[in-house]
């Protein structure tokens, strides 16, 4: 019996969270189309979403594009397929790599600042402070952070995307010693405009999930430094994990 | 920007606060049993009870941070139990809060803090507000050169002050006050409580403190209440707290480890 009902708390809880979550989720859209709206926020959340992640996301581009550069050599050079290096690294950058690698950097430094945040205003009562000043706390903290995560991931991967074309560029001209412009010929040769706009829609899907899980979980944190740090751990878990599972969905939505 | 009144609020009968019957339990635990209280428009009243009897709980609901589970509160005659939106902030634009640790919002400079409530409760331009918030510094006894400072770099005593600023700072007619002498030393929180006096007299809010600092509340309170287990077991005015006849306000009152309030120890 205690097995069975071990399992009746785990679903309720399940549901509980879900349902809350949920709840969440509508209450802040529906502040996000109602005034006021505090447009100083919403660009201070973007400089620091879309301007200072650029260093990190840029440094993981450019790896990661010669990274594939690299490895695709080693392997398409025992069957002469070398010429297709230059799309396997464009299709994969700009399909995939991009979206996904900015989404999990961005989660670990925004929706963990997020949860951080919001969970120290939480337990300091500063969020409660908000209320009693006439101001909705949804509206003036979760809003501008949905609003600028959303709108500013799928720029940050714009930019991973030509910086880690970039980086195979670099690794195969000049370590694998391809010819500059047959490389970049063969780049543009098999990209489509699908591909870029599939990895641009993912951005914004994943930018909207790293502030809603950061949002959700600083807001609802409890019970002082314990509170925030679980917070801030289970705001960058569980975007990292939505991100990885709503990418298998979106590309099965997009390519199948 | 002034609400319109509605016309039971210029009614001096109507209480400014009223609550009836306020419960609110936190699953099997029963925080508020049934709260009965009337508070007269312009006076100062305090809610005494040992930690976690659930005085914030009560300020919280009253609020409309947290919602009870039975019984009304009325604020000027309207019933707010049960409002949102629109109509809850319409109702927050009457009160002012000093919170127990300021809750000073620390990415705003002290001014901006002081100034909140005009600025985006109220729409006042940055110019004005900043004015307004150097003056309302000026009344709790801070110059204007705290203003710039970030409420971090701010004794204790300092961040009440700034909190009580950002409290005042929109005229409210009722103000809460929630162990605003909690972490003093015994000088500051005397001073806290001589500003509290000043302000709320200056304003002619309508005061309701939580504390179990009897020294505060004997100087703030024009009545003092006493919550126990959920209820409010004695009302009266200050003068007669010491002779309430009641053996819990007196162990209370009096700090004594012995008498019928056994505190609850969950060792064994």
């Amino acid at each position: 019996m205690n097995f069975l009902s071990a399992i009746g708390r785990a679903t309720l809880t399940f549901l509980e969270a879900t349902g809350r979550l949920a709840l969440f989720t509508l209450t802040a859209l529906a502040h996000c189309l109602r005034p006021p709206f505090y447009f100083r926020h919403i660009g201070r959340q973007m400089v620091e979403i879309g301007y200072y992640s650029l260093p990190v996301v840029g440094l993981t581009a450019v790896f990661t594009g010669m990274v594939l550069a690299l490895q695709s050599y080693s392997g398409f050079s025992r069957f002469s397929a070398e010429s297709a290096i230059a799309t396997v690294v464009v299709l994969s950058i700009t399909r995939e790599l991009g979206p996904v690698l900015a989404g999990l950097m961005v989660a670990g430094r925004i929706g963990a600042a997020m949860a951080a945040e919001l969970g120290t205003m939480r337990v300091t009562e500063q969020v409660d402070a908000l209320t009693t000043l006439s101001t909705n706390p949804y509206k003036y903290l979760v809003v501008p952070r949905l609003i600028a995560g959303t709108t500013m991931l799928p720029i940050l991967v714009m930019v991973a995307d030509i910086i880690g074309v970039f980086g195979g560029y670099l690794v195969a001209v000049y370590r694998l010693g391809f010819n500059a412009s047959s490389y970049i010929n063969n780049t543009w040769q098999y990209l489509e405009f699908m591909d870029v706009v599939s990895g641009l829609v993912k951005a914004a899907a994943f930018g909207f999930v790293i502030s809603l899980m950061g949002c959700y979980h600083g807001y609802n944190s409890r019970g002082g430094a314990q509170g925030v740090g679980a917070a801030t751990t289970n705001a960058v878990v569980s975007a990292s994990i939505l991100i990885l599972v709503m990418n298998y969905l979106l590309t099965g939505i997009f390519f199948s | 920007m002034t609400m319109a009144p509605l016309e039971l609020t210029q009614d001096m009968d109507v209480p400014k606060i009223s609550l009836k019957g306020v419960k609110k339990a936190f699953g099997p635990k029963v925080v508020l049993d049934g709260v009965d209280l009337d508070i007269q428009r312009g006076e100062s009243v305090v809610i005494i009870g040992g930690s976690g009897t659930g005085k914030s709980v009560l300020l919280k609901s009253i609020l409309g941070i947290l919602q009870p589970d039975a019984g009304s509160i009325r604020i000027d005659g309207e019933d707010t139990t049960h409002i949102t939106g629109r109509d809850r902030e319409r109702a927050m634009a009457k009160f002012g809060m000093l919170f127990q640790g300021a809750a000073l919002f620390d990415s705003l400079p002290v001014w901006e803090n002081v100034a909140f409530g005009l600025m985006q409760g109220q729409r006042v331009g940055r110019k004005e507000a900043r004015e307004r918030a150097v003056a309302t510094l000026g009344a709790v006894g801070l110059g204007p050169d705290v203003a710039n400072l970030s409420p971090s770099e701010l004794s204790g005593g300092m961040q009440k002050r700034v909190g009580l600023a950002r409290a005042i700072c929109t005229n409210p007619e009722i103000i809460f006050f929630d162990e605003p002498t909690t972490g003093l030393d015994p000088i500051m929180a005397d001073v806290i409580n001589d500003l509290i006096v000043k302000c709320v007299k200056d304003l002619g809010a309508t005061a309701l403190s939580i504390t179990h600092d009897m020294a505060s509340a004997r100087k703030i309170a024009d009545r003092i209440a006493m919550l126990y287990k959920g209820k409010l077991i004695w009302v009266g005015p200050v003068s007669e707290i010491d002779n309430s006849g009641n053996a819990y306000v007196d162990q209370f009152i009096h700090g004594r480890a012995e008498g019928p309030i056994q505190m609850q120890i969950r060792a064994f």
